[in-house]
Parts: C-alpha cells; structure tokens; sequence
C-alpha cells in the first residue's frame, strides 16, 4: 500500500500538519524552510526597497504564485515527469529557436517571446528545469556509469539549449543551465578521468573565451572583477559598494532599516541581485550565518530526498535541482562579496524579481514530488 | 526508444550514486564554508576598513562660511551688508550632460555669454570637486519659480540663496570702501594653511579700501557642518555642527552728511575731498570723483561695464584721494611760511618788494609771479592771503631745499599719511640727495624756487594735504587719519614743536583773512558764513609755460587746465575739520575750490536749522585688535 493510499483511509490520524501535508504532497521540512526563507527575505526586501510596502506587496504575490506551482507540480508523479520529459525538453529547443528568429528584444539581449495575449515569456528559465530532467531520462534508460558514447550523446544534449541560450547573449542562465546537466552527469558516475580532463580543458578554455567568444560587455565584467578599483564610479562601483556594505555590517549589523549604504542609493540593484549586501549590511555575519544554514537545510533536504529516491530518474533529477538550487547561492553571494564576478545571478527566493522564483518553486514541486510518490516498500 | 542489451545493476548504480552524493555534499560544505570565509573576511577583519569608506560615502564634512561683517558710518548708517542673492547653481557631478543641461536652464533663464564665460572659467580653474558652481545670480521671483518647478529633469541644477555683499550707497563710497569680489586661487595661494582653511566655503575675499584693508577683521571664523548625503548627494540631515564666528562689524568714522555734501559738492567734476576731525584723526569725508558702482563688482563684473570702467578718460576705477600726486601749488605756502618763520629767515614784519617776477643775481631767468604787474611791497600776512609767489620765491630760497623738505616731511607732506587703507602713494618731497639718487642730476637753485610754491617736483595727495592741515590747525599735534571708529592713532613721526608757538595761531588767522578778508583769494567762501573759517588755495601747473608766453585759457583744452586746490579749516577758534579739496583742471582754487570746502564744513559743523553746532570728537569705542587689519597685498612698498 503506498503511502497515499494509506492516507485516503485515515484523513484524521497522527498529526494533523503532517497528514494533511502528506495529502497534498508536501514535504515539510522542505515546505518549513522554504516559508522561513521566503519571510526572511521579504524583512530584508522590505528594507532594501526603501521601507515601501509595494515592492514587498509584489514580491508576496510572486511568491504566493510560486508555491502554487509547486503546491500543484508536487501532485504530479515522476513517472509523469519522465513521461513528458522528452517532450518538453523538445518543445524548449525549439521555442528557443524560436528566440532566435523573432524574440523580443531588450537591453541588448534577444531573451524573450512575446505570446499575443499572454505578455512575454523566456523559454531559457523552461530549460532550466527540462535540461537536468533530459539527461536524467537519458540515463535513466542506461546502464550507469555512462560509457562514453552515452556522455558524448548527454554533452550534445546539455550544450545544444545551452549555446542557444549564450547567443541570445545571456551568459549567466546559460553557464546555469550547462552545470545543471553536468551535474547530472557527474550524479550518474562520470568516471574521474574525463572529470580531470574537463577540467583541464576549461582551464586553457577559459582565457581564450574571454578574448575570443565573451561579449565587450561580459569582459568589461570579468575585467570589473579582476581589478574593481580601476574605474570606481562606472562599472566598478557596485562591486565596491556591495563590500563597502558588508564589510561595514561587522558581526551583528547596523540593524533592520539602518544600512546606510541601500538607504541612501549608494548600493545599486539593492532590491535586486545585490540584495544579501543588505542584507549583510544590517544583520552583519549573524544575518548571513542564519540565511546560509536555511539554504543548507534546504540543500540537505534535497540530498536526502535524492538519496531516499527509488529510480534513477527521480535520484539524478533530485541531486540535480538539488545541485542548481546550491550554485545560484553559491554564484550569487561570491559575485556580492566579490569572489566571482558579476553575473545576473539572484539571491534564490531572496531577490527581488520575476520568473526565477516560479522556476525554483517548480523545481522545489518537482522535489516533493520525488518524495512523497515513493513507495515505501519495495516489491 | 533503444532497450538497454544488459540488466540493469540497481545496487551497483545505487552504490555509484550514494558516493556521487557524499561527494557533492563535501562540496557544498566546502563552498559553504569558502563563503563564510569570506564573509567573515569582510566583516570581521576587513570591518574597520569598510566602516571607513561607508561612513566616508554618506558623510561629508561642508564649511559653513562666516558671515561677513557690517561696516557702519560713525553713525550706524550702514554701509556695506549683506543681503541673499537667488543664484541658480550646478553641481557639475551631477550633471549627466552639461551642455544640455546649461541649453535647458537657458531656456528657463536667460544666460549672457558673460555668464557662461565666467560659469566655464570657474569649471576648469581649480575647485572643489562636488561644489556647486554659480551660473547666474540675481534671480527674479519668476525664474527661481522657473527653476524649481523644472527641477526634476534638471539633476544638480539647483537656486541657492547666497549672501551677497551690498553697498546700499552705491557709488557714494565706493573709493573708501572699496568693494569685495570672488575670493580666487591667487588669494589663496598667498595664504598660510590656516587661513586657507579659515576661507573654505567663503566665496568672496575684500579687495580695495576698507573691505581689503579690515578684511580679517570682517571675515571672521569659518564653521563646520557634518552631514549625511546620499548618493546623489542631497542632504538628508546633519550630524554634528560648529557655528562659524561671524566677521566683526565695522565703524567708520566717516559721517554720512559730509561725505554726501563733499560728493555732491564736487558733482560731475573730476577731483577729491578728504575731510579730517583734527581733533581725533576721524575721517569724516573721502571722496574721489568720478567714482564707479561696487555691486557691480562683487560677482564679478562683466566685460562691458569693466571695459566701459577703464576706457572712460576720466578713469573712475582711479583713487584720487588716495594716489593722486598733484602739485600742492599755493595750498603749500602757510607751511613754507611758518617754515621760514622757525627758522629764523624772516618775521611776520619783514618786507620784500614785488616787481612781478623774482631773480636770482647772476641769472637773467625770472620766476614770475601770478600777478604781472606784482603785488608791491608784500609782508607774510599778505604774502599769504594773496599768495604771492615771489615773497615766497624769495623765503624759499632764503630757506634752503634741505630744511623746507624736513619741515614739509614733518607735516606729511610727501609721506604715507598712515591712514588704514593699502596702497596709499607717498607723493613726492623733493631734496638734494633724491634728485642725485632719481635723476642723477644735481640740485638747481630753480628747483627749489619752484618748490616753495608747491611747483616743481613737488607731489602731494589729497589725503596728505588734508592731513597737513588737520596738524596745522592742531597746533602742530601729529594727526593721523583713521577710518576705523576704534583704530588706534599711531602717530609716525613726533609733534611739531615751533621756538614760538603763536606763529601757528597767527597762521591760522593769516589764512582766516583768505577766506574773511576783503583780498583773500577765497573770499567767495565767506558769503553768509555762520562761523569762521582758514583757507589757502591754490593752482597746479598741468603743464608749464614758456619764459615769454602768455597763456590763454581759452585756447587750452579742458585737460590741460591747472588743477584747484584748496586747503580749509574752521572754526578758526578751535577747529573741528580740516578739509582739502581738488577739482583737476578746475583753474582757480578759490573760486572753485572753496566752495566745496564750504558745503563740506557746513555740513560738519552746522546742525538742522544752518546753526553752528561742532559736534563733539567720536566717542572712540575700544579697540578690539592692535594695530589694524590685514597683511598688505605682495609688492606693496610701505
């Protein structure tokens, strides 16, 4: 009997959170910390956005909406998943053809499809979901670990969406999505030699992109990192400014509503990207302590989860959300404190803005999914 | 779909994936710990060092300039304040495009090409980065209103209520005065750092007269003001602050009324009045004519009113008063003759004929008198009183250049009065040694006949001729002009001690019969006079005439006419002003001279109702500072 089943005969029993939390798929841990980190952002949007109500009024809608999605992907079983997973995945490819043909352009980038009726749409953050799931389908009809023709066929797969997404140019979603299918195949035991090789390789890659394929804009950026003082009121400014509020937050902060640097404009993109700078700023190490372990109970839980999974589609689709959850905090807080350079990576479920909460709270649905469809015995 | 050709392992699959996972989860440690690593790095060790940059981001230090002080008549009339003066400003950071910027403010307010001249000097001359920089003052109710409701779309435009300096008088004092403009780097150069420091955030520096001479008195101790900006640099409250020390007001001696009459009684002709209280060294009047308008200095004049200033013939920025060295003419003649009459060389008895001209023996060339056909027999008292020149040919001679020129020296005549005003000219005393030392020439018996009537190489001021007469009518008491209410008098040089002290007061009843006398040269002062009065005119030579021309006044332009003088004092009985006034190219000292002396002394002396009523010396306030004001400009000569 899976556990499901159980729960449809005994609505009422043990305790009622957990019941009704099994009922609707949810798992809560997962559910707790995502809720402790979605308030814990909101106290620091509020500040960051000026002490105005709106920006954090918009931000619970978005929020609100994102645990929709998940609250309704959760219901979905993996097979399901994996039965459309191909599907959709072929769906992206070519609505990102698609982008390339007639999206809409904005800010330089041609990152959008505009739906008559529906507003705009990016189907890159759609891969960001479909890529890991693609090659988790791939492998899941394999014997592991691959042989290299298999990862050969897993690498066409992940860098066909990935360089159609990095001519659009959107480097930082492209980058994303490129580790997401990697790790997948890293999950499936990509043998340590060709890992080392990898590497290798992107060792001597690195500086030949940087001269021959980045973007004026992307290596001004990498320039920006390398040497921020050089131009301290143009493009290194944010990255000066983001350690100048942090460093000046110490250990406990100026307190909630008291960082100088948002409060007064010198802190760019405050609400946005930059937002753990002020959150850095005000709650000083403490604060970021605190946020951090959230995120690593979430990431733990998601380990978990993958661990607990009984196919090996729902186990590399788990670790690999899992994975991604994990490198957009790791991408984001090194960019804020001036570890990485500046890439448009948010603070995950922190930052203020659009689509990329919708994509992590599906990812999160997907997540519990993998969980609560196990069946606990096996037969 | 392809089928897999072997079975799947699950357990060896599952063996592969739990070591995948320990090690991502190693690696998300590591990550994590790399991460708040660098936090902490931040936070902790580099915590001091952001502190700074933040705090250095939002606060900033702004002077607070004192406000200047008030300069008064020494009757409270004001004479120099300051009021606020609408000024559109840019912060030039600002300003994302500055030329459309200034496009669009000149849309809104009429710009002048001077004002974008001097808007750009500023710009690039050397500044205080984030200070804002004066566009157009003057700002109409209107074009303020203009600017602000503009203000949105004009980053760092912004209308500043600046105190201005203002001369309610205008022109009335404006050589006395002076004015103040645009403190500039050279000022600031010449300073020591603490005085550069003292002026940060002043805009404006005195630059002639009084405002240049007092002005660390005027200026007074800058202030400071912390505050908390943001990044666009607007205020948003300030931290902490130190009220400046405003500039100590000023009170002159000056009195309103006699400088009003000695201005109105010159009127449009070129010339200057000083009028000194011999009693206490106060200078009552200081004018020089024609004068120019101050407020037009003080933001910096433009190009056409400069231009206007200095291609005016009659040169208006010039300060007669203060550096006009004129021959004295006959005003000199009481000094000769109370010279000769200390030294012994003639007596109030002694009489000399008068053909019309003097000459020495040996020496065909003669010296002519301004009368032709001569005076007669002339003594001292006519000798004065009808200013003969050819008694005073013959007392000078008797005298020697090198004693008339100690006498004269002792009387300021040819020496910095020490009034508090820089760049006072010294005139010229001529002797021996300085013709040998300046002209490598030596001495004539000529030149010193020339000089006993104020001819010659003989060079005063104005301001010397009054102070003369202020110690001549003091009975040889050193005066020294002052215009500061509380200045202290430091005589330069000792009193004058005559053998025979009545000679001074019957000097000063000789030059009495100029003005009451039925000969006097200035008679014409004497009409309806409520009091009695001394005088001496004279006439300087502009140019000089040939042994045997005549001249014809008619023929000579208006420029090259002799110059008036006049020298005056009342009452005779115990004066109360001496006064000397000059009219370039007025011709006849008496007749057009005198009657300026006259208004300015009614004016001193008499009250309301046109009686005679001396006021007393000024209640002399204590003074605040030892000896006067600032240091002299570079290259001022003492």
């Amino acid at each position: 009997m899976s556990l499901r089943e159980y729960q449809h005969q005994m609505p009422f029993g043990g305790g009622l959170g957990t019941k009704l939390s099994a009922r609707l798929h949810l798992d809560a841990p997962l559910l707790a910390a995502l809720l402790l980190l979605a308030l814990g952002g909101l106290t620091v949007l509020y500040s960051a956005g000026g002490g105005e109500l709106e920006l954090v009024v918009r931000q619970s809608l978005r929020l609100g909406a994102g645990f929709l999605v998940m609250l309704v992907l959760a219901q979905v079983p993996p097979r399901s998943y994996r039965f459309w997973t191909p599907v959709v995945y072929a769906v992206g490819v070519i609505l990102l053809a698609l982008v390339v043909l007639v999206g809409t352009e904005a800010k330089g980038a041609t990152r959008w499809l505009t739906l008559p009726g529906l507003g705009r749409f990016q189907p890159a953050e759609l891969m960001k979901l479909a890529v890991p799931a693609m090659i988790a389908w791939f492998f899941n009809e394999r014997n592991l670990p691959p042989t290299k023709l298999d990862v050969l066929a897993a690498l066409g797969l992940i860098f066909l969406p990935v360089v159609m997404i990095a001519v659009q140019p959107d480097l930082g979603t492209s980058i994303l999505i490129a580790a997401a299918g990697l790790v997948v195949l890293f999950m499936a035991g990509l043998s340590w030699r060709l890992i080392s090789l990898a590497l290798l390789v992107l060792v001597i890659a690195a500086p030949l992109m940087y001269f021959f394929v980045l973007h004026d804009y992307q290596r001004s950026r990498v320039d920006t990192f390398l040497n921020p003082e050089a131009d301290p009121r143009g493009a290194g400014w944010n990255i000066i400014q983001s350690k100048t509020a942090i460093g000046s937050g110490g250990v406990t902060g100026k307190g909630w509503l008291d960082g100088t640097q948002s409060r007064l404009d010198f802190l760019p993109e405050s609400s946005t990207d930059f937002i753990l700078a002020v959150l850095g700023e005000e709650f000083g190490l403490v604060g970021f302590v605190l946020l951090i372990t959230v995120y690593l109970v979430i990431v733990g839980r998601g380990f978990f989860i993958s661990w607990q999974a009984q196919e090996t589609f729902s186990r590399l689709l788990a670790a690999a959300l899992t994975m991604t959850f994990f490198i957009y905090i790791f991408v984001n807080v090194g960019m804020v404190s001036g570890l990485l350079p500046v890439v448009g990576v948010p603070l995950p479920l922190v930052s203020y803005g659009g689509t990329s909460i919708v994509t992590l709270m599906a990812s999160f649905g997907m997540l519990m999914s993998i969980h609560t469809h196990r069946r606990l015995m096996t037969y | 779909m392809r089928r897999p050709l072997t079975l799947k392992d699950h357990h060896h699959e599952q063996r592969i994936f739990s070591f995948r996972l320990l090690v991502s989860a190693l690696l998300v440690t590591l990550l994590t710990l790399g991460l708040v690593g660098r936090m902490a790095w931040l936070q902790i060790f580099q915590h001091s060092r952001y502190t700074t940059l933040s705090d250095e981001n939002r606060v900033q230090t702004q002077a607070v300039p004192p406000p200047r002080g008030l300069i008064t008549d020494r009757n409270g009339e004001i004479l120099a304040a300051n009021r606020p003066d609408f000024t559109v400003e840019v912060i030039v950071e600002q300003v994302p495009d500055l030329q459309r910027t200034l496009r669009e403010v000149h849309a809104l307010v009429p710009l002048e090409s001077d004002d974008i001249e001097r808007f750009n000097k500023r710009l690039q001359g050397p500044r205080r980065p984030w200070d804002p920089i004066p566009l157009r003052g003057r700002l109409s109710e209107d074009e303020i209103a203009r600017i602000t409701v503009n203000q949105h779309r004009l980053p760092g435009v912004r209308v500043a209520a600046n105190p201005v300096r203002h001369y309610p008088h205008g022109k009335l004092f404006s050589h006395v005065l002076g004015y103040v403009n645009r403190l500039n780097s050279e000022d600031l150069d010449g300073m020591t750092l603490t005085e550069q420091g003292d002026y940060a955030g002043t805009h404006y520096y005195g630059r002639t007269g009084v405002e240049r001479y007092y002005e660390n008195r005027l200026h007074g101790k800058v202030g400071y003001r912390q505050v908390e900006t943001n990044a666009r640099g607007r205020i948003l409250r300030v931290l902490e602050q130190k009220p400046p020390v405003p500039g100590g007001n000023l009170r002159l001696t000056l009195d309103m009324d006699v400088q009003r009459a000695a201005d109105e009684a010159l009127g449009d002709r070129r010339g200057a009045v000083v009028a000194i209280d011999p009693r206490d060294g106060s200078v009552l009047a200081f004018v020089s004519r024609p004068v120019f308008d101050p407020n037009l200095f003080v933001n910096g004049i433009s190009h056409r009113d400069y231009a206007r200033y200095r291609e005016d013939l009659d040169n208006p920025l010039f300060n007669r008063a203060l550096q006009g060295r004129y021959p004295p003419g006959s005003t000199v003649k009481p000094f000769i003759g109370l010279a000769g009459l200390d030294a012994g060389v003639t007596d109030w008895q002694r009489t000399i004929f008068d053909p019309g001209y003097y000459q020495l023996e040996d020496n065909p060339h003669r010296y002519r008198d301004w009368k032709r056909w001569g005076h007669g027999h002339v003594d001292m008292h006519k000798a004065v009183v009808q200013s003969c020149d050819t008694y005073f040919y013959d007392l000078g001679f008797k005298l020697g250049i090198e004693r008339m020129h100690d006498f004269l020296s002792d009387f300021s005549l040819g020496q910095p009065t020490g009034i508090d005003l820089f760049n006072e000219s010294a005139g010229l005393l001529p002797s021996k040694q300085w013709k040998r030392a300046a002209r490598g020439a030596t001495w004539y018996h000529g030149d010193t006949i020339n000089a006993s009537i104020g001819q010659g190489f003989v060079l005063t001021t104005p301001l010397q001729l009054a102070t003369a007469t202020a110690i001549l009518a003091h009975h040889g008491k050193q005066v020294t002009p002052t215009l500061a209410a509380d200045a202290l008098q430091v005589p330069p040089r000792p009193d004058i001690v005559l053998d025979n002290p009545d000679h001074w007061q019957r000097m000063e009843d000789t030059m009495g019969d100029v003005v009451h006398g039925p000969r006097g040269t200035a008679r014409v002062m004497a009409e309806g006079a409520r009091y009695r009065m001394g005088a001496k005119s004279g006439t300087s030579q502009v140019f000089s005439v040939g042994q045997e021309e005549t001249y014809n006044e008619e023929d000579l332009a208006e420029r090259l006419l002799d110059h008036a003088l006049l020298i005056a004092f009342a009452p005779v009985e115990e004066p109360a002003i001496a006064v000397a006034v000059l009219v370039e190219n007025g011709r006849h000292g008496g007749s057009t001279a005198g009657p300026v002396a006259r208004e300015v002394m009614d004016a001193w002396l008499l009250d309301d109702s046109g009686e005679l009523a001396v006021p007393p010396p000024l209640n002399r306030t204590p003074p605040t500072q030892v000896a006067g004001g600032a240091t002299p400009p570079p290259g001022e000569t003492p």
